[in-house]
């Protein structure tokens, strides 16, 4: 009898002890000593090809400069960080110390209480050098949670040279001029004049153009049933179903096959935003860079041209300890400098976030000249923490409502039917 | 269930037994076999841990309101208290009545997915292992092609799948090169269907194949050759004979088909990605979405479409061992 009750407790201690073996992998931010350097992880979620290379040189500049500091960079797939972050931070282990946020998830991490506040630590010391609109898109409930690393907004990208074949002399600015201009490029260039990716975020100039948005915080009201916002995805659903008009991708590679086309030539406009600018440039009708134009997102019928304000912010994560937080604000303070963003954006293309790094050397840079134009019809987003889970739904939605399984109508009401779940105290309409 | 067995498994025959209270009995069973019980230990500790406790909480969920916004959590010195609340049965009504419609057509999907693809792999198997199960020249290399497809990682198969089935891909050039047009595997939700229900045959027949090659070198010769003198046609032989013999491997074959088939997210999740092909995505990939394809997680949604799709199995299960108990009873 109390030989059983030996072995009994034997064996259960071996089956504790090895499970308890099994679930404590490795830490991304285990509580090391002080002495001796720290290790920082970094999640950075730019493009792992094409941007990734400028920010591990940094990385190494910093390391050299901060002999204490070790950084750990990690490429993250940007359509996975938000969720692979929320996981481990909800987990409580294997989040990094310092990830590239987009700036519509800021609020909702801030809200879980995943970020440390930034006010008066060195990350901000310069605070007052960034554009006064990313700050504020940084900031919840009064606190700083994010320092702006790039910024971006959404432009009509278009082949100057296969517009010229088609007789094309300027830009449309109208989403009924891009469609006719679409059908003469195919008739006269033989190519597809605009592409467009079937994804929600891509969507919003044409809710934008009709003077909407996915919701009114104002008037506490979903928008997606209001006559503007069907008018609006009304008007893309003609255009992705038009002649000239290449057919709609929706596959998983969709994203891809679309910047392949129009890098070969095969598609003389699109929508995109400054991220893609290098990946362009590398495109065989790009070889000479004065061929890529931009110009502002056409405008809807109530006349306005809008696109969405996004980019990129540093964020701390609160559940690292002291010393690997003093040494993450210290990083981002790095890679936030002026002459890092300098360097980010002659090297990526992309915009820099401070009113100090739009040297001339910077706006030389065609890219970056275009998008600094067009940044000026840019629609922050409302200071709502739901606000970016509503691209889910309402993309779901979308890809049925232009590939023709739903009509316009029932399609924009089972997105407020789940959008209500978000926000179960706004109206529908 | 692994805790049940050993009563369940205690010999019914003796009375003496039976009279005695549950706790002496245990107790007896203590004593008699305490270096069963010892062994049994682990198991049941790590069982517990891995699979009933999650099952516990995700059942619990499923009555509340959870997401990942209002569960509690402690990050550095920030602490988030548990702010979700019981909500009865309001989550299996809201997803069962939903006005978002989307758990039906994903619902039937799953069904019509399943059905095809078990019939399709099960058939295509045994006609496979019939064949390879005769003397023809070259039968272990063929055996080998076979395997083939199960020897390579699966999200190895399917992204080339992926691939060939693109809208320029190799698929569609070849039913261009014979004049049956281009269709869109990966983006019209017909052929996304047909096109999942093709890549999960080429997945699964390996599998079926070589259980059934197995469950065919278990029956006698002796059994054909008997039906051969009795003027049996190849057809009856098959019919009277394969069949029959074949029962307990294809039963089980059948079942964990169904089983595998109505879980089986590779497949889905690989080939089309979890956001833009709704009408695609099977119950588990659907619950997958709701967990971590959207912000915030709707863990209360997820599990009680992960214990709806738990119980849809449980039920199906124990009415198919029933059946094909009958069966086999109808046989003896």
């Amino acid at each position: 009898m109390r030989r059983g009750i030996a072995a009994a407790v034997l064996a259960t201690a071996i089956a504790v002890s090895a499970s308890a073996c099994g679930s404590s992998g490795s830490t991304a931010t285990g509580s090391t000593a002080n002495a001796g350097p720290v290790t920082i992880t970094w999640w950075d979620t730019s493009d792992a090809t094409n941007e990734a290379p400028t920010y591990k040189a940094l990385v190494a500049q910093f390391e050299q400069a901060n002999p204490s500091v070790k950084v750990n960079y990690v490429s993250v797939p940007f359509a996975d960080a938000q969720t692979k972050f929320t996981t481990a931070a909800a987990a409580g282990k294997g989040a990094p110390d310092v990830m590239r946020s987009d700036v519509g998830w800021l609020p909702g991490f801030a809200q879980q209480g995943y970020l440390v506040p930034l006010d008066g630590t060195p990350a901000a010391a310069e605070q007052s050098s960034f554009e006064s609109q990313l700050i504020q898109q940084a900031t919840y409930q009064g606190k700083l949670y994010g320092v702006p690393e790039v910024t971006d907004t959404l432009a009509l990208m278009y082949n100057k040279s296969l517009f010229a074949k088609a007789g094309i002399t300027s830009a449309p600015t109208t989403w009924d001029q891009l469609k006719a201009d679409s059908a003469l490029v195919k008739q006269k260039a033989g190519v597809d004049g605009f592409a467009f990716n079937p994804s929600s975020y891509y969507a919003m100039p044409f809710l934008y153009g009709e003077g909407t948005d996915m919701v009114d915080v104002a008037g506490k009201k979903l928008e997606f049933n209001s006559a503007a916002a069907i008018k609006g995805i009304t008007t893309l659903k003609d255009l992705v179903t038009s002649p000239g008009v290449a057919k709609l991708d929706t596959t998983a590679n969709g994203y891809a096959n679309i910047m392949d086309a129009f890098g070969s030539g095969k598609v003389a406009s699109i929508i995109q935003g400054p991220w893609e600018t290098t990946n362009v440039f590398k495109g065989a009708s790009f070889a000479d860079k004065s061929n890529l134009g931009l110009a502002a997102v056409p405008a809807g019928s109530a006349g306005k041209a809008g696109a969405p304000i996004g980019g990129h912010n540093l964020i701390a994560y609160a559940g690292s300890d002291a010393a690997h937080q003093a040494a993450a604000e210290k990083f981002i303070a790095f890679m936030t400098s002026a002459a890092s963003q300098i360097t980010i954006a002659t090297k990526n293309a992309t915009l820099p976030t401070r009113t100090d790094a739009y040297t001339a050397a910077v706006t030389a840079n065609p890219g970056i000249a275009g998008f600094q134009a067009v940044l000026k019809a840019g629609v922050p987003r409302p200071a709502i923490s739901q606000y970016s889970s509503l691209y889910g739904p309402f993309g779901t939605e979308l890809t049925k409502i232009l590939s023709g399984q739903e009509s316009v109508q029932a399609g924009l009401s089972n997105t407020t039917v789940q959008a209500q779940k978000l926000l179960p105290d706004y109206a529908a309409q | 269930m692994t805790v049940a067995a050993p009563v369940k498994a205690a010999p019914p025959g003796r009375a003496e037994e039976r009279r005695a209270g549950p706790l002496s009995r245990i107790r007896r069973s203590y004593d008699q076999f305490w270096y069963a019980w010892a062994m049994c230990a682990p198991v049941v500790v790590i069982l517990g841990l891995l699979v009933g406790y999650p099952l516990v909480l995700g059942i619990m969920y499923t009555f509340t309101d959870a997401t990942s916004l209002n569960v509690g959590h402690t990050i550095g010195v920030n602490h988030i208290p548990d702010t979700f609340s019981w909500v009865g049965l309001k989550t299996y009504l809201d997803i069962l009545s939903g006005p978002d419609n989307q758990f039906w057509p994903h619902f039937w999907w799953t069904i019509i997915w399943t059905v095809s693809c078990v019939t399709v792999t099960v058939s295509l198997g045994l006609g496979l292992a019939v064949l390879l199960n005769r003397n023809v020249r070259g039968r272990s290399f063929y055996r080998l092609l076979l395997v083939l497809p199960w020897a390579v990682p699966t999200f190895v198969t399917i992204f080339s799948w992926r691939l060939m089935l693109a809208d320029d891909g190799v698929v569609n050039s070849l039913f261009g090169a014979v004049g049956l047009g281009h269709l869109s595997w990966l983006s019209d939700p017909f052929w996304q269907k047909v096109a999942a229900i093709a890549v999960n045959t080429w997945v699964g027949v390996p599998f079926m194949m070589l259980s059934m090659l197995g469950g065919l070198q278990a029956i006698p010769a002796e059994l054909y050759e008997a039906a051969e003198m009795d003027g049996a046609s190849p057809w009856q032989r098959f019919r009277h004979v394969t069949l029959p013999g074949l029962r307990p491997v294809s039963s089980t074959l059948v079942l964990l088909g169904i089983i595998w088939t109505f879980n089986q997210f590779n497949v889905i999740f690989l080939l089309f990605g979890a956001n833009n092909s709704d009408s695609v995505q099977i119950l588990v990939t659907y619950s997958y979405k709701l967990f971590f394809g959207q912000t915030p997680m709707d863990y209360a949604r997820a599990a009680t479409v992960g214990i709806l799709c738990l119980s849809i199995l449980v039920v199906f299960t124990e009415f198919y061992r029933r059946w094909m108990r009958r069966m086999q009873g109808a046989q003896a």
